[in-house]
Parts: structure tokens; sequence; C-alpha cells
């Protein structure tokens, strides 16, 4: 094994149909007009000596490193800058271009430290790389002779890089990459000439910057000037291998670089499709919880919830679960037990579930995480489109003009696009947001909202039947788009229902909030800006009418001729890294792999005749009917696999309530978690680290899983499935993932062109991925919708029941912060907590006033659900009548108090519109009281068993 | 399961398909979402519901798409 290198062009491509030639060097170069010289020369195998050019930054051309000569021209131009023209003749080697390079670099080193053998990036350093190309064999000027920075201060605040500007050479790289690529401008220079140095934010130290460790600027710092500090602790790297992150669903390619089979980092990998070689806080630096000491890793059984866990062996375990499974279904029935199945597991062991719950218990009680976050996008595009998917690419956002996001904070929750589109907004790209909060993206650094629609909680649907009504009324519909690609009966009954004077801005903004003026210039600036693209999140989807908004939102965009090239399109951001694939592999009790229903005679036959067993017919339960039925007493037995339902899925005592009624819970985790507490057998989970498969993102695009360290309780997760399902007398086979998906393929009409040796051979593939898209399908619906004609659904708008009263005066949204992850089992075992170290209630001032609140005061939060305490944190974020928090912290307890509301057609909970009164407190809630007797106690039942 | 809850959600989804402008479309798909989502066990629970016949809380529409499409439903 080796380390993967990646090649440095020194600017990036550009993309043009015209192509110029020129000699380089001797040689006969064409390359797409607006290419640098110092690309041009590279893509012909000629490394242009560089230091402060890096391909995913715009030329700068302040280094002087990279002086060329071209015929006819006088001076030394930098290549970097110097835009390729046809017909010159470049030469990148002479004896003045040498002298000049070396005395370039001797300047530079006569500043810098020469402590080259015990730097941490030592032989991982650019500036040693071409002081060694440039052939420098001294240092006229001296070390410490003359005025230097190498007493610098190191700045140490950030807990995963140092900042030593001992080692500067001021290249800017950092800087630029700081702004081009992440979009916070959080890095600047200080100071002149030779005082220049960079400056986090106001010149503080980077933890107290607006700097978000997204590590961009580690990444394009050409010395040890920005440096992990865990390759500072643990040394260079020796081997390497490409993966897919395990947080959110934007799925960034990473080059996982070992030594043995422990990480020494993570690096965002150029190639990789979703992120271009970007990545965000978590996914670059919190993969520390892999091997943090809470991880369990030998199996364990008990038999009540008051019990001490018994360590025991794999096949005791195994023996065990499965014959608790046997058990209850011989005494309450087939249909008494089922599992669930996880959008942090790869798409091969989520199959495996799905198809262990199917075949091996015999029924369809098979649900997955994503009924509490996108069910609505499955179903809503389902019935608009015909595919339950995004329909573009993430890269698609750079030929966008109006950019709408609905419900979606994505510089928060899906950083990497985010700064994908922020990038495109500086560009000049028109923005819509609909939240009821101030996101970042209202007003971000050279990034400010054309409108901000802050709608209140629980009336997307009047919001996007008012944005309709304008259209439709206002003559800005495509009619021609329209007439060619959609159902006319269904956009005739829905062009007469929005175009109600009920449905009118006007009408609405007593319900919505908005100002009707704002709401038609949103409108008017959708439908006639340009390639419009809607982008939205759990703020469309966790509501009563979430599916309704969903195809509302489809309704828009057909309506306005947005869907079906690059630029446009509706495109739901996923929460976790694989709630597509987890949908796709068939985790809904009513459908197959690729979402066909169970009740379709042919696809359940081919099914029946792959996996030699009948099966049913009828849809099985879905997770909240689940717990209704363990608290009905029919449900006994819940096959958990890396999902924490307790700390996930609202109103806690009723999920806790319906566990408690369970005869045997089996819980596969890397962590004894919240759902763990309720559980009999615990079954050692393993990371993306320690296992082989694929993640499918929100782009629909699949990417592989590599195993780079052995897993800790010694079976990956579909190993531990394939045992437990041979328990069950139903053998399951595979020597490695690849065979299952080659099954999922083989019976799976939008993946038959996947393999695993496809993905390698391509890097990734979107689905559909087929022989009639056999380099799979960036963009969906193209020549047509998948279902035939694009249906038009009317939307009427119904108030959500969850209404504000006199006791309980304020609407409650629940959301996810940048530095912490769903319900934090990973970010919460990783310095991370630094940034987000508990979970505080947001609230307006005028809010805060009326009750006498300040900042930073203990607040109880109550719901007709229950009640919690939190901190209270004045935010300008919020409107008054709304508060806000995070559920990344189970004592917080922020799902004890939102309710068992769910949306209409998929039960996806309505996190988004709960009721509560806030007041001062002094101790924490009777929950919280409870729950950390609770943990203590099961902490020493875990304790006591090992 | 509880009935309570199992009219609470079946009147949901007959609020969305209320506005149908087709009442025929709409009977049919209230019917069609709950025999393509709902498990035959929560089907029977709410028919069972419907027999009892006393203020059971469905609304008409669902009451009527449960009347006109039973044998689908059970």
């Amino acid at each position: 094994m080796t380390t993967i290198s990646e090649r440095d062009y020194g600017t990036p491509a550009r993309r043009s149909d015209t192509l110029v030639t020129l000699e380089i060097d001797g040689m006969t170069v064409s390359v797409p007009v607006g290419t640098s010289l110092m690309r041009a020369a590279a893509e012909a195998g000629v490394m242009v000596p560089k230091l402060c050019a890096t391909d995913s930054l715009e030329p700068f051309g302040s280094c002087r490193l990279c002086l060329v000569e071209i015929e006819g021209r006088k001076g030394f131009p930098a290549s970097c800058t110097t835009p390729a023209a046809a017909g010159m003749v470049v030469r990148t080697q002479s004896e003045r271009l040498q002298q000049l390079r070396r005395g370039v670099m001797e300047l530079y080193i006569s500043d810098h430290p020469l402590d080259c053998l015990t730097c941490s990036a030592n032989g991982d350093c650019e500036l040693q790389t071409q002081a060694g190309v440039v052939g420098l064999r001294e240092v006229r000027y001296g070390i410490r002779e003359g005025a230097n920075h190498l007493d610098a201060v190191k700045d140490e605040s950030n807990p995963y890089f140092s900042y030593d500007p001992a080692k500067c050479i001021v290249c800017n790289r950092c800087v630029r990459a700081c702004e081009e690529t992440q979009g916070t401008f959080a890095l600047t220079v200080s100071g002149r000439g030779f005082d220049s140095r960079i400056a986090a934010g106001q010149d503080e130290p980077f933890m107290q910057s607006e700097c978000v460790s997204c590590g961009a600027c580690v990444q394009a710092c050409p010395t040890a000037t920005l440096q992990e500090k865990s390759v500072a602790a643990r040394g260079l790297p020796e081997h390497s291998a490409i993966t897919t992150c395990a947080y959110c669903g934007v799925g960034c390619s990473f080059k996982a670089e070992m030594k043995g089979s422990e990480v020494v980092r993570m690096t965002p990998w150029k190639d990789g499709g979703a992120n271009e070689g970007h990545s965000c806080v978590k996914g670059r630096f919190a993969w520390g919880y892999a091997t943090h000491k809470d991880r369990i890793t030998r199996p364990m059984i008990r038999a009540k919830i008051t019990d001490p866990w018994r360590e025991v062996s794999w096949d005791e375990a195994i023996a065990h679960a499965a014959s608790e499974f046997r058990r209850i279904q011989g005494a309450y029935g087939r249909d008494s037990i089922g599992g669930i199945t996880s959008s942090r597991c790869t798409n091969e062991e989520t199959y495996l579930v799905q198809k262990l719950v199917r075949a091996a218990f015999g029924n369809n009680n098979v649900d997955t995480c994503a009924r509490v976050c996108h069910s609505p996008t499955g179903y809503g595009l389902g019935q608009s489109y015909g595919t339950s998917a995004g329909t573009q690419t993430f890269k698609s956002i750079e030929q966008c003009d109006v950019v709408m996001v609905i419900g979606a904070n994505p510089s928060d929750a899906h950083p990497v696009f985010a700064s994908r589109m922020k990038k495109r907004l500086r560009e000049g790209a028109r923005l819509i947001v609909v939240d009821p909060r101030a996101i970042d993206l209202v007003d971000a650094p050279h990034v400010r909202a054309d409108y901000h629609l802050a709608l209140r909680p629980g009336t997307n649907v009047a919001m996007i039947s008012a944005l309709a009504h304008v259209i439709v009324t206002e003559g800005l519909v495509d009619e021609a788009y329209v007439a060619e690609r959609c159902d006319a009966k269904s956009y005739a009954q829905w062009r007469e229902f929005v175009a109600r004077p009920e449905n009118s801005p006007e009408a609405l903004a007593a319900e919505t909030g908005v100002p009707a003026e704002l709401v038609r210039g949103a409108a008017r600036l959708y439908a006639t800006g340009g390639n419009a693209a809607i982008y939205y999140g759990l703020g469309v989807t966790e509501h009563a009418q979430g599916s309704t908004m969903v195809m509302g939102i489809a309704n828009l965009a057909m309506c306005t001729g947005n869907v079906g090239r690059e630029g446009v399109g509706v495109n739901p951001l996923r929460g976790q890294n694989n709630v597509q694939g987890s949908c796709d592999m068939g985790s809904f009790p009513h459908e197959f792999p690729g979402y066909r229903h169970v009740s379709d005679s042919t696809v359940r036959a081919s099914f029946e005749a792959h996996w030699g067993v009948e099966l049913q017919a009828e849809p099985g339960l879905r997770i909240p009917n689940m717990f209704e039925a363990a608290l009905a007493g029919s449900f006994k037995g819940l096959y958990c696999q890396g999902e924490d339902i307790v700390q996930s899925d609202p109103n806690t005592r009723h999920v806790a309530a319906a566990l408690t009624a369970m005869e045997c819970i089996v819980v596969q985790d890397l962590f004894l978690n919240e759902t763990a507490k309720y559980a009999h057998v615990f079954l050692p989970g393993s990371s993306f680290l320690e296992k082989d498969g694929t993640f499918t993102n929100a782009e629909r695009r699949i990417s592989l899983v590599r195993r780079v360290m052995p897993p800790l309780g010694g079976l990956a997760d579909w190993e531990a499935t394939c045992r437990l399902s041979q328990a069950l007398g139903y053998p399951m086979d595979y020597a490695h993932p690849s065979e299952i998906m080659d099954e999922i393929a083989a019976l799976t009409p939008t993946f038959s062109g996947v393999s695993f040796a496809r993905l390698e051979q391509h890097g990734s593939l979107q689905w559909p991925c087929n022989d009639a898209a056999p380099l799979g399908t960036p963009i969906m619906h193209v020549d047509g919708f998948v279902r035939g004609k694009g249906r038009f659904l009317i939307t009427q708008y119904v108030p959500s029941t969850e209404k504000v009263t006199r006791k309980y005066p304020l609407l409650l949204t629940t959301g996810r912060i940048l530095s912490q992850y769903n319900v934090g089992a990973q970010t919460r075992r990783t310095p991370n907590n630094q940034w987000h170290g508990e979970d505080v209630l947001e609230i307006h001032a005028h809010d805060a006033e009326e009750r006498g609140i300040r900042d930073g005061d203990w607040v109880g939060i109550e719901s007709r659900a229950g009640d919690t305490v939190l901190r209270a944190r004045l935010s300008a974020r919020m409107q008054p009548g709304v508060v806000y928090t995070t559920f990344h912290f189970p004592e917080s307890g922020a799902n004890v108090i939102t309710t068992d509301n769910s949306d209409w057609a998929t039960n996806c909970p309505e996190y988004k519109v709960t009721a509560v009164q806030v007041a001062r407190v002094l101790q924490p809630s009777s929950w919280q009281q409870a729950h950390r007797r609770f943990s203590e106690e099961q902490a020493e039942l875990l304790n006591h068993g090992r | 399961m509880d009935a309570e809850n199992l009219v609470k959600m079946a009147n949901q989804i007959g609020e969305f398909f209320a506005s149908f402008p087709d009442r025929a479309e709409a009977l049919d798909g209230i019917a069609g979402h709950l025999r393509k989502f709902w498990a035959p066990s929560m089907r029977a629970a709410l028919l069972a519901r419907l027999d009892a016949g006393a203020d059971i809380g469905l609304s008409d529409i669902v009451g009527e798409a449960l009347r006109t499409h039973r044998e689908r439903l059970a």
C-alpha cells in the first residue's frame, strides 16, 4: 500500500469549447481558452515551480517562482496568471529563470526556520520540495541576522490544527481558500510589506474568530504553518485509501491517510464529485469517535433492562437474539417483530436488514430513520415526478441564476454544499430564503438574500400556494413547457386552485406573517430570473403537511419550466449520509428496493425467486406504528441497527414507554446509546472506517466506502446481520459487500449498472445507472418525467393542530448546528464539543425580556408533550414568537417536548412546530432528573457486566 | 393500535384528498393511500372503528371512502 498522491495543476481548469494551441518547452499543447500557462504546462507533463498557486484556487501571482519566458515578450511573466494564447512559444527552464527562482527562494528561506528534520511537514512540504526543485544551495542573507519572524508565537487554540506564523511564507493560499473555497472570509493578511502576516478574524486566536474549522486553509497551506495536530503527533501517513464521509447527505469523498490501521488524517479528495476537494469540520477532523474509549466492542445480553449487561461471544449473542425473536413470534404471531435500518450504515447493510425482515422474519415490518426526516420527499416527488429523489448534481448550482432555499440551513447542516452555493451567489446568482429564522445565508459575507420570507412555522403550504398564485395570475407560467411535459388535467385543476383569491399573498399574509409584496417579488424573481433551483431541507418535510409542501415545490418548479436541465431542479438536502441510499434499498415497509410496492406481484416474484422464500404482499408497520403496536401489546421485538430512536424520535416518553413494553430489543451500534439503555441484546457496530460498502448521497451519487481498519468488535455490521439471519434459519452467504451490491443490481432496474468494479473505475455513479444510462444519470427528467407527464397536485393549506395558546404562546422549531451531527453520538465524542458543548434555546430578545430571561439563564420549555430545561441564548436570528433548539445532547431532552403529530402521508414527525411556554427556572426538569438517574443506573449495569 | 390515533391519521389523509375537484377520485385516493401504506392490522382496526357506528370521529369524506372501497381495504 502507498499513499495516493493528487496532481496539482497549479490553477483551476477552464471550460470552453474553443481550444488554443501553443508550444511549451518544445511540446505542442492544446488547452481550453482561459487556461493558464502553468496549467497548460502541467497538462503536458511539465511542472513549473510554484508556491502561491494551487489548482483549487484562482491564480494570485505573488510568489514569483513560476516565472517563464515567452518568445517575443519582454520580461518573465508569471505562468499562473498568464493565459495561454494561440501560437505562444514558452520556455519554463533557462539559466536566467533558474537564477531568478533561486533568488526568490533564497529570500523565502532567509526568514524560515531551518528545522526541516524535526518539522511535522518534513516530506510533505511544498517549500521544501520547491527549494530542492530550484536547486537552492545557500542562503546568503543569513538566518536570524536580519529582521525575521522566527520567534512569532504559535496559535494552538484550534483543537485540530495549529498556526505557526514563524513558518508562514505569506503566499495567501489560506486566505484565498477561506474566501474562494469556504466563503467565510475569516482570514486576512494584516500588516504590509515585511510585516505582513496571516490573521484570523480581528487578529484573534483561531478559536475566537469566525473560522468554522473547515480545514480549507490547512489543505491549501504549502508549509507546516497550518498543520493538523494529528500529523504533528503521529507523523506522516504511509498509506491511504479513498472513502466516503459518514456524516451529512453531501457525501464528501475523503482520502483516509493511515499509519497501519490508525488514521493520521482525513483529507478531502479533489476528484470527489460531491465535494471537489472541500470539507467541513465534521468530515475533515471529527473522526476520533471511531476509536473512542466509549466504543463497545464485545456483544452483550441481559434478560431485563434492570439487569446488568453480560459480555458474551458473538455466537451466544446472535443465538440468544434469534431464539428470542422466534419465541416472540411463536407467542404473539409472525408480525410481532420488526427491524429498523440506518442511514448511517451502508447500502449493503440496509439492504440486508430489510432482506432479513422480509425473508427471515417473514413480514414487512421494516422502516428506517428517513421516516423522521425525508419520507415526505420520497412520497411527494414520487407522486409529482415519478421518482423519489432529487433532480440535480451539486455541481448544477454553478449554472443556477436564482437559488431558493426553503426550510434548510446548509451552512450548518450541509456545509460543503453551502460553500458551493455561496460561491455561485458571490458570482451574482440571486437568493430567496424561505425560513422562520434568519439563517446564515440571509446575510453572510458577500452574500445577501434578495428576499427573506420569514414565515411563521407551520405555514409552508400557504406560502407555496401564494408563490404559485403570483406566477399563475401574473402570466409567468412557462406554458410551452407545461403543455409539452405535464399532465393537462392536473395542471388545469391546480391552476384553477392556486388562482383563487384565497390563495393570494395578500389573503395568506395573516397566516404566513409575510408581507404580500415580498412574496410577490420573490415569486417574480423565481419565475423570471433565469435558471431557478429550489433547495430544501427538513424545514419542509417535518410538518403535518410535509408531503403536501414537497408536492407544492414540485408544482412550482414544473410550472416555471425549472426541471430537466443544469442549473434548475428540486433538490432535497438529505440529513444523514445515506438517507437516499437507505430509502433506495427498500427500507420502507411498503416497498422493495427501487421503490416498488410489495403488492406488485411481478416484482415480488423476482425477489421470491432470488431469495427463495415467499414474501408478504401487504405493507408492514412504520416506526411510529411499531410504537403504537408495542403499547397495544402486539409488537414485542425489534432489531435496531445504527439508530437511536429514543433520542431522535419525537415524544421521548412515548418512545421509551413503547420500548419498555417490548420483550427483546436488539441494538447494533458503536456506543451504548439512548436506545441501547432499553435493549436486551447489544451487538457491537462498526464505523465507516471498518467496513467496505457504498453510500448514496443527496445527488443519488453512489460512492465507495473502504475499510481501512479492522472492525473493533470483530465483525462488520453486514456480517453481524448475516449471522443473525443464519441463526434464524435463513442463511445469507456473502464473502464481501460487493456480492451484496451484485444482488441489488440484479434485482433493481435503477441499479443494474452498479458494481464495486464500476465504482472503482468511475469513482462514483448516480442512479439510475443501467443499460440506458451506463455512466449514471446526473440530471433527472431531461427528456420527460419518469412517471410520463409531470403531475400537478392541489396543495390546500391545512393549519397545524399545534397552535399557540395562552398557555403555550411560543412556537418551537428544532434543527442542527455545524459542529454537531444528529444525535451527537459521533461528534459529542470529539473536540467538536468545544464549539457546541450543550444544546441551548435560542430566543428573541423581545420574548426573553417579557419573561425576564437574560442570556445564559436556565429556562424551562414546556409543551403539551413534556418539559425540559436548557440555557437561553438571545438570538437576532429568531423572530418574536419563535424559539429554536438543537437535539444533539440526550440530556437536553429536546424531543421530550416535541409531539407525536406527523405528516399526513408518511407519519414524518412535525418537529418544526411545537407550541411551548418558556420561563426562567432554577433546576433541571423532572424528566431530566429521571433521565440522569436512569443513565447512571444503566452505566452501572454496563460496568457491572464488563 | 390506538383507534383514536388511527382516526386522526385517517382524517389527515382525508383533508389532503378533500381538495380534489372530483369526489370519486378523492375517495379512491383515500382508499388507495390506506391500502398502499397502512398495515392490514391498522386498516382492520379502522374498519372496526367504522363498524362501531357511534360517534367515531371520522370525517365525512373518510367515512365515505371506507364504505365505498371497503373490499379493497379489508
